[in-house]
């Protein structure tokens, strides 16, 4: 299951050229806007006839311009759940959800549509109007009508942009939960640094129509070089952990992870439950000696890996944590003062820990 | 019908004859039309998009006599029609339902050339994700979006056509029974000695077929935008 894309096309003022894999899980198209992220999306389900390239879904060829083939959008099977859920307004939800499904063989049984529907929590909602549902509501119909589709492929553009911050609370359950059901790939496009941290495995980061990088989202959103391809604010670091012992003296649940153990207040969790975290480089301070007497439950044994120094008055310190990557974010001052260097022995002393949900973290 | 002289009531119900079958007959060509109108670029586009609207500025007494000039039965295209085919517009109701059909060509082609282009061509581009051709996105969604457009744009030419006077009667003369719709009939009453009283009943139905064409598009259009969901 994978899809192979490399597209060139000539814009006014703008050159696209890109080439990248998408492969099993959620792969993010992540960068600002007017990187070309939509724009691949749309070479991708055919809505969009690039100058030259090739964009092969699972080895089948539907865009290869030397051969001169162009599959249209309607034979590609491409799941796409666009940024404005795009509706029908005169169907019911139900004969929305159908729209896709009608039309392709071999179709998604009753007991799937059953499923699907349920996952979505869109039991209740079938005979409404779209014009009669909320705008999270309209998401979770539109991602149900493209899974019902049969895709090979699911594009998901900014899926969230639209939606305010409670609604963006009530779909990216859902969406998880479809990360860890859905076997096709994903193209996630975003440019909410949380969003992906959040539903990516991988990351794809697109600056100016180029690939600026790409690799795992563990990997590379705690590259300190991240904030400076994405002209984003630096995000911090996504560790995949297991829930390995609760601690109900003291109200705590440790999770495993290759770096050791991080302890967060009790979770709901089973035991041996696959959980991603996400921790914020200001909430990750240094020490060159094991602090002793201090109030943080977590303080981990750390290989600094890379330092970024070229901000104004702050310096990104990647550290190695176990092959586990961690972000911190300290002053220019304190590296001056306890002159961190690429190699050392460091402590890090991590204040916060954010848990999503129960996502299984393919790592 | 009591209130009204067998002339009159003949009157009413050839108008209302001749401006169903011209409505009916043009929409079709006029939804096609405005398909190519609203999608395509193709050469030519402006001057048939002129000559859609030719008949909106032109006086129609122009109109009723190019009619003649092309249909008369002594003309070519006229006099193969009725041998060849058997058909005759001059002098009869048919071509009353020509002459009215073609003056209101332009009101149909606009208002569905509006509703068309008001269709958010993402919806189709989601269809089209979803697995639809193009002759099925356009019935099952730019169509049914389309339809208040359509259907007020119906009633319009329907309520323009009970209203056509010189296209009419330039073309197809005034022939009691045949070629005589309401204004026709309102004409003649006024020209008769005496026939006030009969005027005055035409045109009083005159006002209350065009007050029914203006609520009825209303209702429609206000029904249909609900089962669309707007």
């Amino acid at each position: 299951m994978s899809v192979a894309i490399r597209i060139r096309h000539a814009f006014a003022g703008f050159a696209l050229d890109a080439d990248f894999d998408v492969g099993p899980g959620v792969t993010a198209l992540f960068g600002p806007s007017g990187a070309g992220k939509t724009t691949i999306a749309n070479a991708v389900a055919g809505l969009f006839k690039p100058d030259e390239g090739r964009i092969a879904v699972n080895g089948r060829t539907v865009f290869d311009t030397r051969a001169g083939v162009f599959v249209p959008a309607r034979a590609r099977r491409t799941g796409y759940v666009f940024q404005d859920a795009r509706l029908f307004p005169h169907m019911s939800v139900e004969t929305n959800l159908r729209f896709g499904w009608r039309r392709h063989d071999p179709r998604a049984s009753e007991a799937e549509i059953a499923h699907i529907v349920d996952l979505l929590g869109l039991g209740a909602l079938m005979t409404r109007k779209p014009a009669k549902l909320s705008g999270g509501e309209k998401s979770r119909v539109a991602l149900a009508r493209a899974l019902l589709s049969s895709p090979e492929i699911l594009i998901l553009d900014e899926p969230l942009a639209a939606l305010d911050a409670a609604r963006k609370r009530e779909i990216l359950p859902y969406l998880e939960r479809l990360r860890d059901e859905a076997r096709i790939p994903m193209l996630y496009v975003s440019h909410a640094a949380e969003e992906v941290a959040r539903l990516a495995d991988r990351l794809i980061v697109l600056k100016n129509g180029r690939v600026a990088a790409q690799g795992s989202v563990f990997d590379l959103m705690s590259a300190p070089e991240f904030s400076e391809i994405t002209g984003a604010a630096p995000y911090g670091s996504v560790i995949g952990t297991i829930v390995a012992a609760h601690n109900d003296a003291d109200g705590l649940t440790m999770l495993g992870f290759a770096g050791g153990a991080l302890a967060v207040t009790r979770l709901p969790q089973a035991i041996g439950t696959n959980l991603r975290v996400r921790i914020h480089a200001e909430d990750v301070m240094l020490a060159r000696e094991e602090p002793r007497a201090i109030s943080a439950n977590n303080v981990l044994p750390a290989r600094i890996a890379a330092i970024r120094t070229d901000l104004e008055s702050h310096a990104d310190i990647q550290l190695d944590c176990g092959g586990a990557r961690i972000l911190a974010r300290i002053t220019q001052a304190s590296l001056k003062r306890l002159a961190f260097a690429p190699g050392d022995g460091v402590f890090a002393i991590v204040k916060s820990v954010t848990v999503d949900s129960p996502g299984a973290s393919k790592d | 019908m009591a209130l009204l002289e067998p002339a009159e009531t003949e009157a009413l119900l050839l108008s209302l004859r001749v401006s169903s079958v011209a409505v009916g007959c043009a929409l079709p060509v006029a939804v096609a039309t405005a398909v190519a109108m609203s999608r395509r670029k193709f050469p030519g586009r402006s001057l048939l998009d002129g000559l859609i609207h030719l008949p909106l500025v032109l006086p129609p007494v122009v109109m009723g006599y190019l009619l003649l000039v092309v249909l008369g039965t002594r003309e070519p295209v006229g006099g193969w029609l009725l041998h060849h085919l058997g058909i005759r517009f001059a002098f009869s109701w048919t071509g009353a339902a020509l002459a009215a059909g073609i003056i209101t060509f332009p009101f149909q082609v606009r208002a569905i050339r509006l509703a068309l282009d008001s269709v958010d061509a993402g919806l189709s581009q989601a269809a089209e994700t979803l697995g639809a051709g193009p002759l099925d996105r356009f019935f099952n969604l730019t169509l049914p979006l389309a339809l208040p457009g359509v259907v007020a744009g119906a009633i319009t030419a329907f309520a323009a056509s009970l209203g056509e006077f010189g296209a009419i009667i330039t073309f197809v003369s005034n022939i009691p029974g045949e070629t005589r719709t309401l204004p026709l009939a309102i004409y003649s009453a006024l020209q008769a000695p005496g026939g006030e009283a009969a005027a005055a009943r035409l045109c009083t139905i005159a006002i209350v077929l065009a007050l029914a064409g203006v609520m009825l598009a209303e209702q429609a259009d206000k029904r249909l935008r609900a089962a669309l969901g707007r």
